[in-house]
């Protein structure tokens, strides 16, 4: 990687502190991805960019802003990335899934909160992410009691804009959130300085689908009897589509799934014969957090698919802008798509989400369900009674795991999961 | 039935048993700082005590959180498998398994012949186990083997706190106040008793459960679980083998056959 530290010193950061996190991260990442064996070519690109991502991606949206552009950043798939960009903007996700910025974190806020939000006002607060210090706005959501409150925290520190969010999905619900996406565009229309059109807006529609198609399209190659691609390099592929330039990750992830459908065509195996598959579904896992996709692909098993934020929840519904003819008939279209697809357990009832995880595991030929949910993320925590109870019904064995982004309890959770797929039989 | 070893390298202390259908040798050694060294000396133990030749070795499983730091020995296998393996042997009308051991306990559905149905395991900290009882053994000076002969007609202290760093300064302030010792002892196992139910209940089935591990000495503790859990809880002094006893009879099917 070439030297940024200019680039760091110029944008606020905290250099020396940041330098320990980048030297900390590619070990971590080599002994993580690099030992697996037959990884597709196509990951190189990947391996890439997070070798790269406070560096050359960075530098990339410095660029944009010197054109003029705007940087959005989110926590949270319920923000519409196709606003952003039909604004000339780019939207991104922001640091929060390393122990690194977690006692930074808990210098503001309480320790019995989930390691997500720690870690993500923990980057800001400790001035050692890049993306949180070339945003010019964040965007927060009102989801769960944790991230609502943290915002007013956020909000003393770094530019914050709250989306407000209903909490059932009803016919007053929808009124509530479609509300809030006229605020957010209004606000967004006037940290850009533009104005949504027809044209523009349609076009950015394009982008992000294109972009969920093609993520699409990889999950579509794991429902092979023999996987092509492992639960980590698909987990890794996802994460960057949260940084990357849109159009370069469409065109890189192709790359890849066609390397993909190749190697279903020519049978080619990655895990051995008799390897269980597991769906993975919770909480979402952001970079750097893939310890558990690690220690599950490490004791005989393979994730196939994740129900998640950063996995089938990003990308599995498109908007539908059939017979939309104005922006606002456009913008009705985006917030159906967020709005009803999107099953997080922050609205009551979510039976959505259930029927999802049901489904999904049928799908991709699911073994058995690995409930993976944060630390203190009370509302997934209280879901997986119901789900566990649903997929007992279901006849679909279930494994809950709570965990943070420590590294102290790799092996309880590593005995928790060999028993797991031990007891799914061989 | 041919012979095998099962070795369970547990927390606080290793087991090895030699196995051919029943158990014919049995040994605990405590675990120390070094599980793979213990480990080899009960295996060589074993070896010594049976006349067996190291290089003729029968099929060995290890299992318990050290299962890995004895990789030659043989493949590992992990507790919850070999302790619902080692159940379903020792107490065959059992469906549900409850083992407290040195660091963690675990609640386990039965499913056909000795498999696991379901499983449930405390959180990561040492809450209700072993170690747990290790540390309150020394504020109170007793013996662990104490806390299985207490008289039952002294009233159980309620215990508030179940994290071992908290309860020792709540026993230490209780102490301070008058509260009787073994009224104290008692409280404890309760808290332990406690804890355990609303695992088992939240795994749900019915019928005897069987307690392995090696807090199941405690008969206390055991009485105090059947008042709780309303069900039968059934124990032997083999118990605390029965992750040894399950890797055993997880070797008897893999391995070369041996008379």
């Amino acid at each position: 990687m070439a030297d940024y530290h200019k680039m760091w010193e110029g944008l606020g950061m905290d250099l020396a502190t940041h330098d320990q996190l980048c030297a900390a991260l590619p070990p971590a990442f080599e002994q993580v991805f690099l030992t697996q064996k037959d990884r597709p070519q196509g990951m190189d690109y990947f391996n890439m960019v997070i070798a790269e991502v406070h560096g050359l991606r960075i530098q990339e949206l410095l660029e944009h802003k010197a054109r003029g552009g705007k940087i959005i950043g989110s926590f949270c798939i319920y923000v519409p990335e196709e606003i952003v960009l039909a604004l000339g903007g780019i939207m991104v996700g922001l640091c929060a899934g390393s122990e690194f910025w977690v006692p930074a974190g808990e210098q503001v806020l309480p320790r019995s909160l989930c390691p997500l939000i720690k870690a993500g006002i923990g980057a800001k607060v400790s001035r050692t992410c890049p993306y949180f210090q070339s945003v010019d706005l964040v965007v927060g959501e009102n989801t769960c009691d944790g991230k609502k409150k943290a915002w007013e925290v956020l909000g003393d520190i770094a530019p914050t804009y709250v989306m407000d969010l209903p909490n059932t999905k009803s016919s007053a619900g929808f009124a509530l959130f479609r509300r809030s996406m006229a605020d957010l565009v209004a606000k967004l229309e006037e940290v850009t300085g533009n104005r949504l059109t027809f044209d523009g807006l349609l076009s950015a529609i394009e982008t992000v689908d294109r972009k969920r198609a093609v993520l699409q399209r990889l999950y579509e190659t794991r429902k092979a009897p023999k996987v092509p691609i492992s639960g980590l390099d698909m987990l890794l592929a996802s994460q960057v589509a949260f940084y990357d330039d849109a159009d370069r990750f469409v065109s890189q992830a192709t790359a890849l799934a066609e390397e993909c459908e190749e190697r279903i065509k020519t049978g080619k195996a990655i895990f051995p014969g008799g390897t269980k598959r597991l769906l993975v579904t919770g909480t979402p896992i952001v970079v750097p957090n893939w310890k558990v996709h690690k220690i599950i692909e490490t004791s005989g098993a393979v994730v196939v698919v994740e129900e998640n934020c950063t996995g089938t929840r990003y990308f599995e519904s498109r908007v539908d802008k059939s017979g939309a003819s104005t922006v606002e008939e456009l913008v009705d279209a985006i917030s159906h798509r967020y709005f009803d697809r999107i099953h997080c357990a922050c609205f009551t009832p979510n039976e959505g989400r259930a029927d999802d995880v049901v489904r999904l595991a049928s799908e991709y030929g699911a073994d058995g369900v690995v409930g993976l949910n944060l630390s203190f993320c009370t509302t997934y925590q209280v879901e997986n009674e119901k789900l566990r109870k649903r997929l007992q019904s279901e006849g679909i064995p279930f494994l809950a795991l709570e965990t943070d982004y420590a590294s102290g309890d790799e092996g309880q959770l590593r005995t928790r999961i060999e028993a797991f797929v031990e007891s799914l039989g061989r | 039935m041919k012979q095998s070893i099962g070795i369970d390298l547990g927390s606080m202390g290793i087991k090895a048993v030699l196995f051919d259908g029943s158990v014919r040798d049995r040994l605990m050694i405590p675990t120390g700082w070094n599980p793979r060294e213990t480990g080899e000396q009960a295996l060589r133990e074993i070896y010594a005590r049976n006349g067996i030749d190291p290089s003729d070795s029968p099929p060995v499983v290890l299992t318990g959180y050290g299962r890995n730091s004895l990789g030659k020995a043989g493949p590992s296998v992990t507790e919850i498998t070999c302790h619902a393996a080692g159940s379903a042997f020792l107490f065959p009308g059992a469906g549900t398994v409850l083992d407290i051991g040195g660091q963690d306990s675990k609640a386990i559905s039965l499913g056909r012949e000795g498999t696991v149905n379901d499983f449930l395991m405390n959180d990561k900290c040492a809450a209700g186990t072993g170690r747990f009882l290790q540390v309150m053994a020394a504020l109170l000076d007793m013996e662990l083997d104490d806390f299985s002969r207490l008289p039952e007609d002294v009233p159980p202290q309620p215990i508030s706190s179940m994290c071992t760093v908290f309860a020792e300064s709540e026993v230490v302030s209780l102490l301070a106040r008058g509260v009787d010792k073994h009224s104290l002892a008692l409280g404890l196992l309760d808290s332990i008793a406690g804890r355990a139910c609303a695992m088992l209940q939240k795994l749900g089935g019915s019928g005897p459960v069987a307690f392995t591990g090696g807090v199941s000495r405690s008969r206390n503790l055991v009485r105090l679980l059947e008042k709780r859990l309303g069900r039968p809880v059934v124990t032997s002094s083999d118990a605390p083998y029965a992750g040894a006893i399950g890797a055993a009879l997880i070797a008897q099917k893999s391995g070369k056959s041996r008379s």
